[in-house]
């Protein structure tokens, strides 16, 4: 006879009963105790009651999955105080920002922990799809995921984005007059989708209730819903990839034992605990230490010089420095992107899930496209700066073939040329030359942001970082 | 009736079909909903309204003339033709300031060059600077700036004249 836990006991005095509510007391100590434990459990929920110790290892995902959901959750709780001493009003709201560094308890630190805890979302999301790519992760049955992943992806950026705006001081202002210019480039209906996105022509008063709307509901809303969805159908998928060695991927079917399989408690919640408390400190010395940034009051008539877009976006404000922004700020990042979301479509092998960088020669591969990428696009950055004026060489053309379709065909023939290369000196088959092709574009990528980043100065022109004179 | 009998449509199609048009016109009325509370909203007398800017007497010809509150720059051309020019550089939205000494706007982002009528002299912008409508009445400036007018080239269409007083 099982005794089921409820707060309904007759036996139990109203106290009892009262705290039985939250659910039962005291740890049980065998197996069989903790996996009751674990199915009762309200928190425990989300997790099986036992996964494959080999999914443990932490070389294999780096936890960042699990520190992404701890940093959103850090994110609203900290979202939430900043809320209630905020007003999404100019000049109110830069007002209520120096109160908040002046006047509010810990107003600075919660500011300063949801600045970069924020900021860290960003990259450790790019993280932990790196993982899941490089580990094939995202092939069949997790594909689903996958998408929902890059979606996610998009939503903590938009997150981050009209979050941007929020201290009105002259940095948030211009990221995002910046930042939302791109927008009108969508042809047809840009103009119409930047009037709606800003509530008005310019970045306004409108924007800023806007953006607010967006930030602390819609989009939040949406992440929770999709987190929610995605830890779901890391169980439905069975549990996540089991790491292989490249021993293992020699001889797949070697396995006859049944994988070792131990309770979630305590040894997943375990580390995800010591994860969690590790990073809430890291977060909380950050926070104690380094002042999120705030300039001056917003004024619409000022633009500094340089303005810059935020720093995740840099990227795609050097590729507008390059090609017609049709280009730049449509077709590329549209291709991109779906390219991205589509990748366990076409990337179909599913011999090599869970070793990193596929095999060993993946590995040399994979390091061959970083170097190449390395050494190839600032190369190409310098020569379309300084030597490619092909507005000037062909004058008759609309400057969305002549500085765009034109050189981006150049780049691509370029693409195809290398993957050639390679396919014809190391025999490389579609799985690897999808390693090849993600890896070079994105190391590319983050060249690019770099160097927007780091290398433009006062007119977005390239300088060396230490000759930068700040903005003004 | 037997027509009718011949149809394959069963009573849970039917009703099936029915409940996702009804879901789907309540989808889209929520979306349409959404957006409608997202649309500009503009006030008479400020930024995005008609503003009253002068007397046409206050702009000599041949000046440009920085309006702050309609965040545009005012032409007037030595023929005594007004342009309202958006100070919002075409390219990615930088505020363009009028430089005197060097005759043109030059944008501070990334270095477009426009010239007193708005026409671009240097790339990247892609355009010339929008125009806001100018109409003058009794002799008074006035420029909606709720319409922008966005362009290829210099219109003369768009410039807009003081009534003459031979009339």
């Amino acid at each position: 006879m099982s005794r089921k836990i409820t707060s309904h006991d007759p036996a139990a005095g109203f106290f009892r009963r009262l705290r039985n509510t939250l659910g039962p007391k005291g740890m049980p100590t065998d197996d069989r105790g903790r996996m009751r434990m674990v199915l009762d459990s309200m928190i425990l929920h989300i997790h099986p009651a036992k996964v494959d110790v080999r999914t443990l290892r932490f070389s294999y995902t780096w936890g960042l999955g699990g520190l992404s959901a701890l940093l959103v959750v850090m994110l609203m709780s900290t979202g939430v105080l900043l809320e209630m001493n905020y007003t999404p009003s100019p000049p109110q709201a830069y007002l209520d920002i120096l109160n908040l560094r002046t006047n509010v308890w810990f107003g600075e630190l919660i500011r300063n922990i949801h600045h970069w805890s924020a900021n860290l979302l960003v990259v450790v999301s790019i993280l932990h799809l790196l993982r899941v790519f490089f580990t094939g992760a995202y092939r069949p049955p997790r594909e689903t995921n996958w998408i929902i992943g890059v979606v996610m992806l998009l939503l903590v950026l938009g997150a981050n984005f009209t979050g941007y705006l929020l201290p009105w001081d002259q940095l948030a202002f211009w990221a995002i007059t910046v930042g939302t210019s791109i927008v009108e480039y969508v042809p047809v209906v840009g103009s119409w989708l930047s009037n709606l996105l800003l509530g008005g022509p310019e970045v306004s008063a409108n924007t800023l209730l806007n953006f607010y709307a967006l930030h602390i509901s819609i989009i939040p809303v949406s992440i929770v819903m999709l987190m929610s969805y995605h830890f779901w159908r890391v169980r439905k998928d069975g549990g996540l990839s089991v790491p292989k060695t490249t021993a293992e991927l020699a001889a797949p079917e070697e396995e006859t034992t049944r994988p070792e399989r131990v309770t979630t408690i305590p040894h997943l919640v375990r580390v995800e605990l010591i994860w969690a408390v590790t990073w809430i400190a890291v977060m909380l010395t950050v926070g104690m230490l380094v002042a999120a940034p705030l300039e001056g009051i917003a004024n619409p008539d000022i633009s500094p010089n340089p303005a810059k877009a935020p720093w995740y976006f840099m990227g795609l404000q050097e590729l507008l420095l390059h090609f017609h922004p049709v280009i730049a700020a449509v077709l590329i990042p549209v291709l991109a992107l779906g390219a991205l979301a589509l990748l366990p479509f076409y990337d179909i092998s599913l011999g090599s899930v869970g070793v990193y960088f596929r095999s060993w020669r993946g590995r040399y591969l994979t390091l061959i496209a970083t170097s190449l990428s390395l050494f190839v696009t600032p190369v190409w950055v310098l020569v379309d700066e300084f030597a490619l004026h092909w507005t000037d060489w062909l004058p008759g053309w609309p400057t969305w073939i002549s500085n765009g379709l034109l050189p981006l065909s150049l780049l691509l023939l370029g693409f195809y040329t290398l993957q050639a290369a390679l396919r014809m000196i190391f025999k490389t088959n579609p799985e690897e030359r999808i390693l090849i092709g993600f890896t070079y574009l994105f190391v590319a990528l983050i060249v690019l942001t770099i160097i927007g980043i780091f290398f433009r100065g006062e007119g977005m022109q390239l300088f060396w970082p230490w000759e930068i004179v700040p903005a003004h | 009736m037997t027509e009718i009998n011949d149809t394959n449509i069963t009573r849970r199609d039917f009703l099936k079909t029915a409940w996702s048009v009804i879901g789907g016109i309540t989808a889209l009325e929520a979306g349409a909903l959404a957006i409608a509370y997202m649309q500009p909203r503009l006030a008479e007398g400020e930024f995005g309204g008609v503003l009253t800017i002068g007397a046409v007497e206050d702009f000599p010809p041949g000046s440009v003339t920085h309006i702050t509150d309609g965040r545009f720059y005012l032409t007037r051309f030595e023929d005594g033709g007004f342009v309202a020019i958006y100070q919002r550089c075409t390219h990615l939205g930088c505020s363009v300031p009028w430089e005197q000494t060097e005759n043109m706007f030059i944008c501070p982002c990334h270095n477009s060059q426009f010239t007193s009528d708005g026409d671009v002299l240097n790339p990247p912008a892609p355009r010339p600077l929008d125009l806001f409508a100018v109409s003058i009445e009794e002799g008074i400036v006035k420029v909606d700036t709720g319409n922008l007018i966005v362009r290829d080239q210099f219109d003369p269409a768009h410039v807009a004249y003081a009534a003459q007083e031979n009339e």
